[in-house]
Order: C-alpha cells, then sequence, then structure tokens
C-alpha cells in the first residue's frame, strides 16, 4: 500500500483521483484552495482524465457540478466558509434534485470580522439541506471519507450529495501520512457511477418544474426516506471498506474506551484527537471516561447516540460554533435525542475553539474534570451552555 | 404543470414530462413580437437553438415561430447573426 506525506487537502484530491472524478469546478477560497489546486495539477500532468471548469463563483461552481452529475458524470467541488454560504441555494437544488455528487467542505469561521481559522458554522449552516454531511478526525479519514463518499452518494438506496467535512489547517494544511490505496485496488472496490437518471436530449423531461404541494410534500418524504436509508448504507460501506483495505471506523460513530466509561466527550472533526488524548490521560487517573465522535452529522447518529449513552451518568457536549438564541448545534441535537431516554444522563455543552482558538488535550481534560466534580458534587443537570474561554476569562456563563 | 411527478426505484423526483400548452397559451404574455425577414434569413438555427421555450421549428422555408406560445423574449432577434429577425410593439 503506497503511504505518501500528505495535508488533508492533498489527501482529498487523492481520493478524488482515486475515484476517477470526471468533471471538478471550484473557486478559490483559503484554506480550501490547494485541493483543486492539486486537482488542476493532476489533469494538467495527465494523471486524472477530467475537465476543470473555472467558473466566477462558489454559486456557479456547485451549478456547474450539479449540471455535469446531473448529465451523469462522477463530479466534485470543494469550498469553505463563505463560499459555502454562497452556495447554499444551489446546495437544496442538488439534493432535492436527488443527484448524488461529492463537495470537501474544509471548516472555516464565519466573518464579520475575516477569520480564516477552523470553526464548524459553516458545515453546521448546511444541516437542513438533504446532503450527507461526515466530519473526518485525520488525513487517513479525509482520504477514506472522499471515496466512500462516491460509494455512498450512489448507492441505490440513497442518490443524495454528500459532503466530506475537514478541520481548516489542523488537517488542512498539517501533514501526516496516508495509505491512498493501489489504483486497481480502487477499481476493483467503487463500480462505475450509478445514478437515477440522466438527462438526455433523445429523451426530453422537464427539471425542478413547478410542482403541486402535494408532490412536494412526497418529495420531501423521500428525501428523508433516503437518508433514512444512508443510515444502514453508511455502515455497510465502512464495514465492506475495512475488509477490502484494513480500516474501518464504526459507521455513524466512532467509540473510544466508551464500553466501561461513566462519563463521555461527545463532539465531531480534528479535535477529537485532543479529547482521546485527554481521556487516555483522565483514564490514568482512574477516571471513566470515553469519547463518542459522531462521524455524521447528517443522518444523525441516532441509535448509536441512544444506546452508548443510555448507562452513562454525565455526557459533555463540545461545539466548535453556536446557534445564537439557543446552544451549540452538536448539543441541540444530542439533548433532543437523549429526550428520547427514560433516565437520560447529565448533559452540559460546551462553546469551545470557536474562531479558530486553539484547544487541546490540557483544555478537554479541565473541562471534563470539572463536569465530572459537578455530577458528583449535585448529580443529575442540564447545562445548555457554558462558554471556555481563552486567556484569563476561562470558564463564562451566560448573564444578561 | 399538468401530470404528476416520475417515480424511479421507489423515490419520487422533480422530473415531468412537458406537454404542449400546459401553461396555457403563453403568447399572450408578449409585448414585443419577433417577426422574421425570410429574405435575410440564412437558415443558420441559431433562434431555433437558443429560443427558451422551443416555439422555434425547422422548415424548408426555413424556421418558423409559434406565436401562440412565443412570449417575446426577444432571445431569437439577439442571436441572429444576420439581424433577420426584428422585435415589433404588439398593439
Amino acid at each position: 500500500m503506497p503511504i505518501l506525506p500528505l495535508t488533508g487537502n492533498y489527501a482529498v484530491a487523492w481520493a478524488v483521483k482515486r475515484a476517477k472524478v470526471k468533471v471538478i469546478a471550484a473557486y478559490p477560497i483559503t484554506p480550501q484552495t490547494t485541493i483543486v489546486e492539486k486537482l488542476s495539477e493532476m489533469v494538467e500532468k495527465g494523471e486524472l482524465s477530467a475537465k476543470m471548469i473555472r467558473v466566477e463563483s462558489e454559486h456557479s461552481a456547485l451549478a456547474a457540478v450539479y449540471g455535469a452529475a446531473i448529465a451523469g458524470a462522477r463530479a466534485f467541488t470543494a469550498t469553505s466558509s463563505h463560499g459555502l454560504l454562497y452556495m447554499h441555494e444551489v446546495l437544496w437544488w442538488v439534493a432535492g434534485s436527488r443527484v448524488p455528487l461529492v463537495m470537501a467542505v474544509v471548516t472555516r469561521a464565519i466573518g464579520p470580522p475575516w477569520n480564516i481559522w477552523t470553526d464548524h458554522s459553516d458545515i453546521w449552516g448546511q444541516r437542513d439541506t438533504g446532503w450527507i454531511i461526515a466530519m473526518a478526525e485525520d488525513n487517513q479519514e479525509v482520504f477514506d471519507l472522499t471515496l466512500q463518499a462516491f460509494r455512498i452518494t450512489e448507492d441505490d438506496k440513497v442518490n443524495l450529495p454528500m459532503i466530506v467535512g475537514l478541520d481548516a489547517f489542523i488537517l488542512s494544511h498539517t501533514t501526516a501520512p496516508v495509505d491512498v490505496l493501489e489504483q486497481e485496488d480502487v477499481d476493483a472496490w467503487l463500480p462505475p457511477r450509478k445514478q437515477l437518471y440522466v438527462i438526455d436530449p433523445n429523451n426530453r423531461f422537464s427539471m425542478g418544474n413547478i410542482a403541486t404541494p402535494k408532490d412536494y410534500m412526497m418529495l420531501r418524504y423521500d428525501i428523508e426516506k433516503a437518508m433514512n436509508n444512508a443510515r444502514e448504507v453508511i455502515k455497510n460501506i465502512d464495514k465492506e471498506y475495512g475488509k477490502y483495505f484494513g480500516r474501518s471506523y464504526g459507521g455513524l460513530v466512532e467509540c473510544y474506551k466508551c464500553s466501561d466509561s461513566k462519563y463521555l466527550i461527545i463532539l465531531a472533526g480534528a479535535w477529537a484527537g485532543d479529547a482521546k488524548e485527554a481521556v487516555d490521560r483522565l483514564r490514568e487517573e482512574g477516571l471513566p471516561v470515553g469519547v463518542l465522535r459522531i462521524r455524521f452529522i447528517r443522518p444523525f447518529p441516532v441509535q448509536e447516540v441512544l444506546s452508548y449513552c443510555n448507562s452513562m451518568k454525565g455526557v459533555l457536549i463540545m461545539d466548535r460554533s453556536i446557534s445564537f438564541g439557543n446552544a451549540g448545534p452538536l448539543f441541540i441535537e444530542v439533548s433532543s435525542t437523549l429526550g428520547n431516554l427514560g433516565k437520560p444522563p447529565a448533559m452540559k455543552g460546551v462553546l469551545a475553539g470557536i474562531g479558530g482558538v486553539d484547544v487541546g488535550y490540557k483544555d478537554i481534560s479541565k473541562i471534563m474534570k470539572k463536569f465530572i466534580g459537578e455530577v458528583e458534587e449535585q448529580g443529575w443537570f442540564v447545562k445548555r451552555q457554558e462558554w471556555y474561554m481563552p486567556y484569563e476569562y476561562e470558564f463564562m456563563d451566560i448573564k444578561s | 404543470m399538468s401530470g404528476s411527478l416520475i417515480r424511479i426505484k421507489g423515490f419520487s423526483l422533480p422530473l415531468s414530462i412537458s406537454s404542449e400548452g400546459s401553461m396555457g397559451k403563453t403568447g399572450s404574455w408578449r409585448t414585443f413580437k419577433p417577426v422574421i425577414d425570410y429574405s435575410k434569413c440564412v437558415s443558420c438555427f441559431m433562434c431555433w437553438l437558443y429560443c427558451p421555450f422551443s416555439v422555434i421549428s425547422k422548415s424548408e422555408k426555413g424556421v418558423i415561430i409559434d406565436y401562440e406560445y412565443c412570449k417575446g423574449c426577444g432571445v431569437c432577434s439577439n442571436v441572429c447573426p444576420v439581424k433577420a429577425i426584428v422585435m415589433v410593439p404588439e398593439r
């Protein structure tokens, strides 16, 4: 197996090359730019036989690959932050048209003020569009998820587009060893593109025409049905990938030292690595802690969250973005899910690392120890938000 | 829209087969009418290709505009390389 030193962005480009994508369109935006720069280089050198479309905006970039995908080509784009927000309208069109398409999103803060560092506001903002949304922890998983995305999106039971999320700089610009697989092995695993329909000038129909409210509602029901199907498809593809290539991640979630834990840290993205490091050290101190890493925020791993949290005394949910006026989006998702349990665990939502504030294992250990201390002292409680601030402020509550 | 959406493999899709006149007689929307000067027309079929409503058809005489459905957008006049299509105000 060829192992190369790759940044997260180059890992995306290699997966796209391995999937033999035919059409790529993108507009440059930091920190995504080097994904399409690398792909452009691959096309220029003749290593990838694809059409690279230059466009004037992200709205057009997604529209261009949407058209290519409807015409039957395996297509790809990548963006970040404001670029993703500018695309937002077209995301709905792609999912609503039930067209398989893959996009990498390098998660980055949204202005003002300008900020290029990691933050999950951009990716969470796409939550309701009908796209499958995954978040990687490291560069190898970036490669694996991107490759798997083509299988997931093109599955007969799914036919929905997918976003692969990777944190700005922490993954996008950090080099790590990545197994990029052999081309013939990928070819044996990834079948040619399949989709529900292809536009054909000889067999004309109209697309996205005005529909009655009744038809509209049925379309929405069927998107949800496909999202629900995607849960099994994602799990099966993850298992099968493990058999072929030796790497499986656990499906919609990854559980790290959960089985004998009483307390869990729940989070998504690259900082899960720091959370695992924190868990290892807290366990050395005898604390029964684990990490439940959310790999897919859509479809949301409802059953997994319920079963892993059922026997817990407390769960700490860490968010790298805030839904102003409520709480961190992952907290909202997890707490609404745990409401289905007869006796839910104590819950706290912590807002940290927003706008790229550095959060390491020492920070996560401190946050977790404080939470465990509070549960042991007070018993069951729910706290929707606590801000873990940089510099001397530390833990701040919301006061008006 | 007439008719319901196409279903494939158990999923309804935002696709439909259009039929002529399913939006009514859209020619009545027109404020400018494209008029062809056949002495200038070179039958390049650019107007046929560009017409967004598919109301221009090919014939032995050249192109023919179906005024029942032409909305008068003027794209045909704009793309005509020999300026054979003039937009005339409707009275």
